[in-house]
């Protein structure tokens, strides 16, 4: 299973700051390996973040996106204390959600 | 024609202003390429990895590393890695994080050093080791490099350390220090520190282990070692082994007082 993400979720005033950074290969499928085959495209496709279990952001990711990601976005109208989940389903249909406290 | 000369007089006084106004150094946009960097930093998750390693059970032996001792006695990680490499009783060698870390693996978990050490970076038990010196490292950030060179073993590695450094091999006839040895030296665009003396906060030893951007993977002082020897046209050097660790105390002495920031970030 792939590691844990680790997320930031700052208020400040009425907005909230969110840092994610997610373990990921992120492997574009254009790479060849030591004997010259293909290294597979393995890459996160679609990343939703949710505040209190209401979806407030969806995004759709493709190869061109680095490995071990880090993914910045602020919501308006979090409070501290309130819970932030981050999921990511990759090509492989492998999926990982991550939650954290806005503080 | 006076005021033709002191026409151009105005313009010769105006340029040098201009000019740094203009361009911004390659080591300005370097260092702001960090620092956007650094709020992301990936060396995060290996730190997560590596704590997790540490109080796992693994190995024949099914144990932890939680009893391992850094130096600082069993089991303490946080201010070991700015005393690092020192002088172990147990073992009776000076080592540094990496070999330290083989010992205690072997010992209290059973994993054989020796394959460890054979295995190539970034692979099967490597991998671990690139979070377990993220985690270790991790817990002193922040404080400043103060490496004992209280017992013969440890001044003696720092001068074999002297010596390695400053010795000229290979097909390009160099040495550690042809690139480390004076300021301003440069490898294309990144800037390198001089290594025979304090290069500063977060700067040369005080900046590894480090993630490097460019391969996505965490690089130990071991490994940073390892890719400079090969620069050199120099033999690999054994992961490990007593020349890596000697050049270690001697950069590390020498960074008395230093901050450290690792694990940081690099290009």
């Amino acid at each position: 299973m792939a590691d844990p993400m680790r997320i930031r979720a700052q208020a400040a005033g009425d907005k909230t700051t969110v840092r994610v950074l997610m373990s990921h290969e992120m492997e574009t499928g254009q790479r060849k390996d030591a004997s010259g085959k293909l290294v597979p495209a393995w890459f996160i496709q679609e990343v939703t973040a949710q505040l209190n279990g209401k979806t407030v952001m969806t995004a759709q990711w493709g190869p061109a996106v680095s490995k071990n990601p880090f993914l910045q976005f602020v919501v308006k109208g979090a409070k501290a204390g309130d819970k932030i989940a981050v999921t990511w389903v990759d090509n492989k249909g492998d999926k990982r959600t991550d939650e954290a406290t806005v503080s | 024609m006076r005021r033709i000369a002191a026409v151009a007089a105005a313009f010769l006084l105006a340029a040098p202003g201009l000019a740094p106004a203009q361009g911004k150094s390659a080591a300005d946009g370097i260092a702001e390429y960090r620092k956007m960097l650094e709020d992301g930093n990936p060396a995060d998750l290996f730190e997560a990895r590596g704590e997790a390693l540490w109080t796992q059970k693994r190995g024949p032996k099914n144990a932890s590393l939680e009893r391992c001792d850094l130096g600082r006695g069993p089991g303490v990680v946080k201010g070991a890695f700015v005393t690092l490499p020192r002088w172990f009783a147990d073992t009776g060698r000076v080592q540094d994080l990496e070999s330290r870390l083989l010992t205690c693996i072997e010992t209290l978990q059973g994993i054989p050093a020796d394959t460890i050490a054979k295995t190539g970076f970034g692979r099967d038990e490597q991998r671990n080791m690139e979070g377990l010196v993220a985690y270790v490292a991790a817990a002193s950030r922040g404080l400043r490099f103060e490496l004992p060179q209280a017992h013969a073993e440890e001044r003696a590695m720092y001068e074999l350390g002297k010596r390695a450094f400053f010795y000229r091999g290979g097909s390009h006839d160099f040495s550690c220090a042809s690139c480390h040895g004076e300021e301003g030296k440069r490898i294309r665009l990144q800037d390198l520190p001089d290594l025979t003396k304090n290069p500063g906060d977060g700067i040369g030893f005080a900046a590894w282990p480090a993630y490097r951007v460019s391969s996505g993977e965490l690089w130990g002082m071991q490994r940073r070692l390892n890719d400079c020897f090969r620069q050199q046209r120099f033999p690999f050097p054994g992961y490990a082994s007593d020349v890596t660790i000697a050049l270690a105390v001697y950069m590390g002495v020498n960074a008395k007082g230093a901050e450290s920031i690792a694990p940081s970030i690099k290009r």
